[in-house]
């Protein structure tokens, strides 16, 4: 196949993951929509259906028919949903894999906003689904999904750049190994980050119902109990602080040795690594602090998410002595402006 | 006690809630060393590293750093005051990481001992009542309390529980490493941290820019700028030199990157030491040359045309390849020539370099269109009059000091400009003399460095990570058996408790009646 090919493949895979992905999003909002007839019974969002890995609560009502037809449509809705995330993030991965095959030569497909992007976009959709099973993640599904398609849909609009060659610097295995790995990371931050606004809302609204039972109704009485959602949330975060620790502190120090002599710079990007490093360090110390359990930890948890996605687009807004001049067209390797103008010696008379 | 109930005031006259020193110290170490300290104060750290992502700093950038303070005069004085310009070496940052790292110290050394104290400890007593634990189950069988009890005892040291035996029941913990990890991953913090300061205390920074076919000798004479550590001493400089024999690199010319280079590529020859053989390296971007503790990086390059003036007298005053410094993706550089020995008059010249020239309409004037040297053009004015290098203060070799020349114009009043392309000559007006481009060279501008430490501090994360996933992935758990005759059967209790807060100890009570029943026992009837 020719770069022009694997081009226009790439692009069309991304389209069309986006079409999956918005019938995934409507799958999911009809089994929502439909669950609202089917009444949440005390303790129902805890114990999960067993037939349905992952389903979602529901108790079979005592007023028989009516329920039981509108359980099935959530059953099949639901699970067609999962079902169209699946093939949306099978799509996503020829999108991601033809984009690096456009390249010439044949490259990892990250060097740029718009790939890297399509890359983070598709680690969360992808953790999503291994985990969906293992961790019940039904309740996350539009949510999760609905954030896919979005950030997507930004970076088709407003990010998308032709496909480029790296540039020097970035051609680097260590390189290949940091961005993996920041990018897994992002990926179990954000759905953490997720998890944790929705135990916010999730504690507000309990402590809103708190004086009368009931209240408490739709989505968010399906989510799961306070407790799941913080274990979750978690399980999410202790699984991508060490791996934002080998990316942040180990692959990309060793990265920047190679390519700018030093392999600490306090460049932007690194700064706010940094930040979200500590962060997240600060969650993880929340959650056994007396006083900091709970909301202040998911709090903490959805700062780490917002230092982390800032870093990830923001900080170029800002900032234009980052190196890692992934935005902004075409970064130099070896730039003019790490010249030592204005030296003193004259070495040549 | 009697003293502490009475009512008379307190032997010394302090007033109430008044501390004497040791209480304080004691007071203020407790809260140095709490989770709660070490927690703001983490909230604080990452607070306080946001300004120098936003403001530029000096040990960063230092141009950027200058330009700002220049377009910031009102903001200038007040922000160095802060040490807004070096906030990772500023005061009141150390303050914030030195706190954290004494709070860590605090914290973790007395855990350490609690730890030690702990390791050979027996599993604890079995609680009275296992129902009353969040995650249990109960079942009924018909074999004897001895039977059920030896059961649990093999099912439970198979998965690699410590055990004690009670009566009627068994005990079991698993997880201890837990505590190693995280005590192996907040010391290794510590070390990363000696590693990080070996380096910026013991190493320097320093780099050179080198027209190709120039050699360099390590020592501190021949660096264009030099970064050295507080307590770095010149004797650490190693006695290697090398010479930059050639530079290439690769030029597209199609693709939305062209225009771009890539492959850079500066042939060295080295030597380790004056007296030692001569070797060769390839230096790449990525790709440093290392010498005994010292590194070699590539990390710029550019054009540095070969000019040549000739005074009024005939005599040629400058020649040589001059650096021109890169402004931009297409290598329009910047560049000064100076002949302060020319008759009848000094002469300076000042302008740009076009590797590929072009003109715009548009603009009215050159600019480059590719940064490979297609079509190179030096367009430069004249300054004549005196450069003020006589005065004795170090000049840059990149900038011409303007204040005491005259600039020449044409008749017309526009300025004097000379355009010359390769093998041009042009004659300066009023007899001054003429000016040649006579060809091209190539630098390179090369970074050396030592940063000692680096060996530590990689170690010391690699330990953090490693214990950090020992801490966050052994799960430490402690499990009860109980067995009771009850009836003309036994009733069996299996109780668990995760001691991290975040596991899910419902399965491992599940998993664990599962195995205790064997495979062909009815399910657990109560189970919550
Ligand atoms: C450089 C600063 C620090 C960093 C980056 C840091 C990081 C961490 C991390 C990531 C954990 C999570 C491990 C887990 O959940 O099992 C943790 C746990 C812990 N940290 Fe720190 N820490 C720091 C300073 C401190 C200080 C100053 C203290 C003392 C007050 C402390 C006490 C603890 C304790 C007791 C735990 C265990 C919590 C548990 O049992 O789960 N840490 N720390």
């Amino acid at each position: 196949m020719t770069d022009a090919a694997w081009e226009s493949l790439s692009n069309q895979a991304v389209a069309a993951c986006g079409l999956v992905y918005f019938l995934a999003l409507l799958a999911h909002l009809v089994e929502w929509s439909s669950l609202r007839k089917v009444p949440v019974s005390v303790g129902a969002a805890s114990t999960q259906s067993a037939d349905i890995p992952g389903g979602i609560a529901v108790t079979t009502g005592p007023d028989g028919d009516d329920d039981s037809a509108a359980i099935r449509r959530t059953e099949i809705f639901g699970r067609l949903g999962y079902l169209l995330t699946c093939l949306a993030v099978a799509v996503q991965f020829v999108g991601l894999f033809s984009r690096g095959m456009a390249a010439d030569p044949d490259r990892v497909p990250w060097g740029n906003m718009y790939e890297f992007t399509l890359a983070g976009t598709f680690v969360v959709a992808f953790l999503y689904v291994v985990l969906y099973r293992r961790f019940r993640l039904a309740w996350m599904a539009p949510i999760v999904v609905a954030f896919v398609l979005t950030i997507l849909m930004v970076a088709v609009i407003w990010l998308y750049a032709p496909v480029a060659p790296l540039t020097e610097a970035l051609g680097s295995y260590w390189l290949v190994i940091h961005v993996v790995s920041a990018i897994i990371a992002t990926g179990a931050f954000t759905l953490g980050g997720i998890t944790s606004a929705l135990y916010l809302v999730k504690a507000r609204a309990t402590a809103r119902d708190s004086d009368g039972p009931g209240r408490v109704t739709g989505y968010v009485a399906r989510l799961p109990k306070l407790e799941v959602l913080d274990r979750v949330a978690y399980r999410l975060h202790a699984f991508g602080f060490p791996v934002w620790t080998f990316a942040v502190l180990i692959t990309g120090p060793i990265w920047a040795h190679q390519a700018w002599s030093s392999y600490w710079n306090w460049d932007p990007k690194e700064v706010w690594a940094f930040i979200t490093w500590v962060v997240y360090a600060a969650y993880l110390h929340a959650r056994t602090t007396a006083g900091w359990k709970g909301r202040n930890a998911a709090i903490l948890a959805l700062v780490g998410v917002a230092t982390l996605w800032f870093n990830f687009i923001g900080i170029n807004y800002f900032s234009t002595t980052s190196q890692h001049s992934y935005a902004g067209g075409a970064p130099a390797p070896i730039s003019a402006d790490r010249l030592g103008v204005g030296v003193e010696a004259n070495p040549l008379g | 006690m009697s003293t502490m109930l009475s009512t008379r005031p307190p032997e010394d006259d302090r007033r109430p809630g008044e501390l004497n020193l040791r209480e304080l110290l004691r007071w203020v170490w407790r809260q140095v060393t709490s989770m709660r300290t070490a927690l703001i104060l983490l909230l604080l750290l990452a607070l306080a590293a946001v300004p120098g992502s936003i403001i530029p700093q000096s040990g960063v950038d230092s141009l950027k750093t200058s330009n700002w303070q220049a377009d910031h005069p009102k903001l200038t004085p007040v922000y160095e005051r802060l040490g807004l310009f070096s906030v990772y070496d500023s005061a009141w940052f150390s303050a914030i990481y030195i706190l954290l790292m004494l709070s860590l110290v605090g914290c973790i050394v007395p855990r350490t001992f609690v730890y030690l104290r702990g390791i050979r400890a027996k599993p604890p007593v079995t609680p009275r009542n296992l129902t009353r634990l969040p995650d249990h189950a109960s079942y009924q069988t018909s074999d004897d309390v001895d039977v059920v009890l030896e059961g649990a005892r093999l099912v439970l040291r198979k998965r690699r529980y410590r055990l004690t035996v009670e009566d009627d029941a068994v005990s079991a913990e698993r997880g201890y490493l837990r505590e190693v990890g995280n005590l192996v991953f907040h010391l290794s913090v510590l070390i990363v941290l000696v590693g990080f300061a070996m380096g910026g205390l013991f190493g320097y920074k320093g780099g050179v820019i080198l027209v190709t076919g120039n050699g360099f000798s390590n020592n501190l004479t021949q660096y264009d700028d030099f970064d050295p550590g507080s307590l770095f001493s010149a004797d650490d400089l190693e006695p290697f030199s090398f010479t930059v024999n050639d530079f290439t690199a690769d030029w597209l010319t199609e693709g939305p990157r062209a225009g771009m280079a890539r492959a850079f590529n500066a042939q060295l020859s080295y030597q380790e030491s004056p007296g030692s053989p001569s070797k060769d390296y390839d230096l790449r971007v990525n790709h440093p040359l290392t010498i005994g503790d010292t590194e070699v990086f590539l990390i710029g390059h550019g054009y540095a045309p070969i000019i040549t003036i000739r005074d009024g007298d005939g005599d040629k005053v400058y020649s040589g390849p001059t650096i021109f410094l890169p402004t931009d993706q297409t290598f329009q550089s910047i560049g000064v020539v100076k002949a302060p020995n020319a008759d009848p008059t000094q002469i300076g010249l000042e302008g740009e370099f076009y590797p590929t020239v072009a003109f715009s309409k548009h603009t009215g004037s050159y600019f480059s269109a590719f940064g490979n040297a297609v079509d190179p053009l030096v367009s430069m004015l004249v300054y004549t009059g005196d450069l003020g290098m006589d005065t004795g203060a170090p000049q840059s070799v990149y900038n011409l000091d303007k204040s005491k020349t005259t600039m020449l114009t044409k008749k017309n009043g526009a300025p004097y400009r000379i355009d010359l392309r390769k093998g041009d000559t042009v004659k300066l007006p009023n007899g001054l003399g003429t000016v040649s481009f006579d060809g091209l060279d190539t630098w390179t501008k090369i970074q050396i460095s030592q940063t000692p430490g680096k060996w530590i501090a990689l170690t010391g994360v690699v330990l953090a990570l490693l214990g950090l996933l020992g801490s966050l992935f052994i799960r430490p758990r402690r499990v009860w058996v109980r067995a009771r005759r009850e009836g003309d059967g036994t009733l069996v209790e299996v109780a668990a408790l995760d001691r991290s807060g975040g596991g899910d100890v419902a399965v491992v009570v599940d998993e664990l009646v599962r195995a205790l029943q064997g495979p062909s026992q009815p399910e657990p009837e109560d189970k919550s």
